[in-house]
């Protein structure tokens, strides 16, 4: 491994591991994100579970 | 011609990873290795990056800023989004490379896809130990595949190359059919870490691997780095080395099909983004994922594991070759080799699943919403369609004949005739200016301004030069071969049925529009 390879290797692997790493700290500080993660995934379990309580809360009266 | 939005991404890095994941394949740890291996390692690199900067991302911002601006307005594949931007009756009808290119595509790679799994299953189970002769995987690989003879696939291994394609398949339209956040999304936020650290599992043993023969110690792991990174060849200056037009034409390509831009992917991916969403930041993001995987992964793997134990000699070759022939003898020199060759055709598998998986959404998008089929009808249309191909695939699969005309017409010709019209709508129709608010509103990454003279003046001369040194160098022997070889022709007959199948269905599909907005 040259000198030339080394600096080459350095350059390509860093600059594009840290861009990627740079680039998820800013998506996951980015203000709202937090507030983003809970999307349609969650809302939809949401639903599912107020619609069985519903349902049970019908059985039961 | 605004319609009533529909699905949209649960979480913004449920998008990029999906993003990542369609454009994170086989040719991040094959095709990139063997390219930088093959002009001289870190040479490669110069224009690579250079195609990065002026090729691959204003083409990546372009998509998503159309795409969003499509979805917000409820269109979602290329016909209704190329139609909302361009008033000419021309315009849903070139959106048809929009779903073309990622259906055909499929057909091919969903069936390497399953070689994959089918090697991570015999490496699983014990059953892949060939031995330490070159040509046993050779042989192996051409009777797997039934690349020995047309359709020898029916009746090698009792049929088992078959399961593992019914698994493929059936796994595809099952997670498909769950839908964008069901089944895509929450696909990817598992399988995306999941292939990252199989990569990383896989790396750590290349890199400890040390000097495994010490009779000969110049095989060792720091010159199996330099025979990727090095900067010198024999003799050249790194002038005359960069002077090659052909390295510059295949980074180039590289980097643009890396990206999965001009695939009819992004577009309709970045649809289904809200109105708010940081799409600048997103796309940026998706972008360093895959050089991330490209570059800091599969740079690092494939060519110093297969110099460490094959010398410089083992250490060139094409995608398949390196990836099926050359890495499993690699894995048989290997300390823990069983488990590392399992590691490494389960991470392939998984690139190749995420990306087939996004290859599939762009076509139901445009039935759901051309034709006003249900999802599930969709995705049965699609099936039928889509698995007729695989078929034709498999059937032809002496030489890979099929899959090698269908990836040339459509993976490469295809590709970049749809990146020329999606360039050229985002230029000089829909306007760069326009497109810059779209990708500013919501963002919390600025990005740089110079990308409006980019992508309206530099990118197009750049694909256009690439397209014409390409075809120049490549369309002659493809014309010759369709005279000669039936299997050509069977492949390319069937590439126009669906081509003439496609369009029609878009006539329908903008009758109905047309019907719609006059009813609204």
């Amino acid at each position: 491994m040259t000198l030339s390879g080394w600096i080459i290797m350095l350059l390509a692997v860093g600059g594009t591991t840290g861009f990627f790493f740079w680039c998820i700290h800013r998506v996951l500080r980015s203000p709202g994100q937090t507030d983003k993660l809970h999307g349609v995934l969650d809302t939809e379990l949401e639903i599912e579970d107020e619609e069985r309580k519903r349902r049970r809360e019908g059985r039961g009266s | 011609m605004h319609r009533p939005a529909t699905e949209s991404w649960s979480t913004q890095i449920g998008v990029i990873l999906a993003v990542t994941g369609s454009a994170v394949g086989l040719g991040n740890f094959l095709r990139f290795p063997g390219l930088a291996a093959k002009y001289d390692g870190g040479v490669f690199l110069i224009p690579y990056f250079v195609a990065l900067l002026l090729l691959g991302l204003p083409l990546a911002w372009a998509e998503w800023s159309m795409g969003r601006y499509g979805g917000t307005r409820g269109y979602h594949s290329s016909p209704g989004i190329f139609r909302l931007i361009w008033k000419n009756r021309a315009a849903p009808y070139l959106g048809v490379l929009g779903l073309v290119v990622p259906v055909v595509i499929y057909m091919y790679y969903v069936f390497v896809e399953s070689w994959c799994l089918g090697y991570a299953w015999y490496y699983l189970t014990g059953a892949m130990d060939l031995g330490r002769d070159p040509v046993a995987y050779q042989n192996f690989f051409a009777a797997y595949t039934g690349s020995e003879k047309d359709a020898s696939i029916f009746f090698s291994f009792l049929g088992t190359p078959l399961v593992f394609l019914v698994i493929c398949i059936a796994l595809n339209f099952f997670l498909i059919n769950r839908g964008l956040t069901r089944g895509i999304e929450l696909f990817c936020l598992w399988a995306m870490p999941a292939l990252a650290l199989c990569a990383v599992l896989v790396l750590i043993r290349v890199l400890t691997l040390g000097t495994p023969d010490p009779s000969r110690p110049e095989l060792n792991v720091l010159n199996g780095l330099g025979q990727m990174w090095n900067l010198d060849a024999a003799g050249k200056s790194l002038w005359a080395q960069l002077a090659n037009g052909k390295m510059w034409m295949e980074a180039a390509g590289q980097i643009f099909f890396s990206l999965s831009v001009g695939f009819g992917v992004i577009i309709t991916y970045a649809s289904y983004m809200r109105r708010d969403d940081d799409i600048a930041l997103s796309s940026t993001t998706a972008v360093a994922g895959n050089e991330f995987f490209e570059v800091s992964l599969g740079g690092m793997i494939t060519i110093p594991a297969a110099f460490i134990f094959l010398g410089a000699a083992g250490a060139v070759g094409g995608t398949f070759a390196l990836g099926f022939n050359t890495l499993p003898l690699v894995f048989e020199h290997m300390p823990l080799g069983r488990w590392v060759g399992f590691l490494w055709f389960f991470l392939l598998f998984l690139a190749a699943i995420t990306s087939s998986l996004s290859m599939l959404q762009p076509a139901i998008a445009f039935l759901q919403e051309g034709l006003g089929l249900t999802r599930t009808r969709a995705v049965a249309v699609l099936c039928g369609v889509g698995t007729a191909g695989t078929l034709l695939v498999v059937w032809f699969s002496k030489n890979l004949t099929a899959m090698d005309t269908l990836d040339f017409w459509v993976g490469t010709f295809c590709i970049y005739l749809l990146a020329c019209v999606q360039t050229f709508l985002f230029g000089w129709v829909f306007g760069p200016q326009r497109g810059l608010e779209e990708l500013d509103r919501g963002a919390d990454l600025r990005l740089p301004r110079i990308f409006t003279f980019v992508i309206r003046y530099v990118s197009p001369v750049y694909l256009l030069v690439v397209f014409v040194a390409w075809a120049v160098q490549d369309m002659g022997n493809r014309i010759a071969a369709f005279t000669a070889d039936p299997a050509v022709r069977w492949s390319m007959f069937f590439l126009v049925a669906v081509l003439a199948l496609f369009l029609w269905w878009i006539r329908l599909a903008v009758k109905r529009w047309h019907a719609e907005e006059a009813a609204s």
